[in-house]
């Protein structure tokens, strides 16, 4: 039975869920590279949002949602057939094609994610050609195992709004694509740094806003659940950000703009899996964490281990939700508001555990084949001589910035 | 004639054209600039790594002057926008052969 109230939100949640890719993670990416590459990652977002789109309804929708296999889903709704107008999703009181498109929206933003991994000098057939793969072979997969009535649901492993199925997918894919390209070749000590500050925090405001459309709207109904996921939300994101500020000011001597904003996003993708489970002093105990471990997390990745990963996807995150859904089982029995789980810390923490573990391994070795894939077909890397040019004109022919009047 | 080139902090540009226009110094061109000198340009850190910005920042002043005016000129400019700190700037003077009001078609000191 179609509720009016229920479907209302989830039609506005679907809305505030697209904004977070077009443009908010365009932005947030595009003010961190080069002036030479800002229309590139812009291009790779909108590009990656739309092929997402096509995939999703001719298979990838199906093979997530259609069916209850423990691996996959089936070929029912191919083409998103049998998606009848007046038709509930079962379970829900909104309208199939609502669920449908909300969903979407997930299948959009996560392979745009990785786009921060290979800016500046990834082939944008390479772009392409992973992309759509990897939303097939990866994505829809891991999608239907926690979400879709696949393996990991039958284990009672909690992921609300996308901590597995989001963030530790793209956090752990972005890694392995970064290794296979390998670094911009001024890696690291002669790179530029960010271009435009400011767009990064107009990209992070608008996925802040956008991600409540992302966690509460994971509720799926308008209700109690909704309520509390946009409040714990938005505490976690607040105190992150507090916290790498002051990490900042204590180590460098001064906080940043774009520390506080990358926090925001560090604290967003850890409440993201426990949104439906924690309360709101647990969510600034999460957020405070995820301030703290993301920020070692990019020093790790980027200074330590030296892979260029560029815009730190998996440091902020892959960390940042693999975070949220291991500590879940213990967060959701502190403080008021919270829904401890049934089967216990310990056995929840378990089903956590084999959650983050398999889902981050299966998006290794498959990212890793496909990347393997368009490195022996279309090629992973522009030339050099592209590269220092800059991906706008090298490979769209356009400029981002044409100062001279 | 003489040409002086004044590289400065960009944020002393008020301050400069203020003392220029009070002793009478009526005109000058900006451009916006990059570069460094025994500084080296300086790091900025973003997400925890540190970042070499080389070439900073600066403003290029060029004014046209009669020779009388030059060594005034050229104090007035000092005082404007020495700190005391590292990065203040040089002032560079050129001889000058020729100049030329488009308008009037007047030459030489005329036409500054």
């Amino acid at each position: 039975m179609i509720d009016s109230g229920n479907t209302a939100w989830m039609i506005s949640a679907t809305a505030l869920v697209l904004l977070m890719t077009l443009p908010a993670l365009g932005l947030f990416y595009g003010g961190l590279v080069q002036a030479k590459n800002i229309l590139s990652v812009l291009v790779q977002c909108f590009a990656v949002a739309c092929l997402a789109s096509l995939l999703w309804f001719l298979a990838g929708y199906s093979l997530a949602f259609s069916g209850n296999g423990a691996w996959i889903g089936d070929t029912h709704a191919f083409l998103l057939a049998h998606i009848d107008r007046a038709a509930a999703h079962p379970g829900l009181a909104i309208p199939e094609s609502v669920f449908v498109m909300f969903q979407m929206t997930f299948a959009v933003i996560t392979p745009a994610l990785i786009v921060g991994s290979y800016v500046e000098r990834i082939r944008f057939g390479a772009v392409l050609l992973i992309s759509g793969l990897w939303l097939l072979l990866v994505y829809v997969p891991v999608a239907h195992w926690v979400w879709g009535g696949g393996w990991l649901a039958a284990r009672g492993t909690i992921d609300f709004a996308g901590g597995i199925v989001v963030h530790v997918t793209a956090g752990v894919s972005a890694i392995v694509v970064a290794v296979q390209l390998g670094p911009r070749h001024e890696f690291p000590h002669g790179i530029r740094p960010p271009h435009a500050p400011w767009m990064v925090m107009v990209g992070a405001s608008l996925l802040w806003v956008g991600w409540f459309g992302f966690n509460a709207g994971s509720a799926l109904s308008a209700g109690g659940d909704a309520g509390m996921a946009m409040l714990v939300t938005h505490l976690s994101a607040a105190t992150a950000t507090i916290v790498w500020m002051a990490i900042e000011w204590i180590r460098f001597g001064k906080p940043s703009l774009v520390g506080a904003v990358t926090g925001t996003i560090a604290g967003l993708a850890a409440i993201t899996p426990a949104a439906g489970v924690v309360g709101p002093l647990a969510a600034v105990l999460l957020g405070a964490m995820a301030g703290g471990i993301c920020f070692a997390a990019v020093l790790l990745v980027k200074q330590v281990i030296q892979v260029d990963d560029a815009l730190d996807v998996l440091g902020v995150h892959g960390v940042g939700g693999a975070l949220g859904t291991l500590l879940l089982p213990f967060l959701s029995m502190i403080g008021w508001g919270g829904v401890p789980s049934a089967h216990g810390m310990a056995g929840q923490f378990s089903a956590q555990l084999i959650g983050v573990v398999s889902v981050a391994l299966w998006s290794a070795v498959v990212t890793f084949a496909i990347t393997k894939l368009a490195a022996l077909t279309v090629g992973l890397r522009i030339d050099h001589e592209g590269e220092t040019i800059g991906l706008d004109f090298a490979a769209h022919g356009e400029t981002g910035y044409h100062v001279m009047r | 004639m003489k040409l002086i080139v004044a590289i400065i902090q960009p944020h002393r540009l008020d301050a400069v054209r203020e003392a220029l226009t009070a002793i009478g110094i009526q005109g000058m061109t900006v451009s916006e600039v990059r570069g460094y000198g025994r500084q080296k340009g300086h790091t900025e850190i973003y997400r925890g790594a540190e970042y070499k910005i080389a070439f900073l920042p600066k403003l290029k002043l060029e004014i046209a002057l009669a020779d009388g005016r030059v060594d005034d000129a050229i104090n007035t400019i000092t005082q404007a926008t020495r700190t005391g700190k590292i990065g203040d700037g040089k002032v560079f003077v050129l001889d000058l052969e020729q100049s030329l009001r488009v308008r009037t078609g007047e030459t030489g000191d005329d036409a500054l």
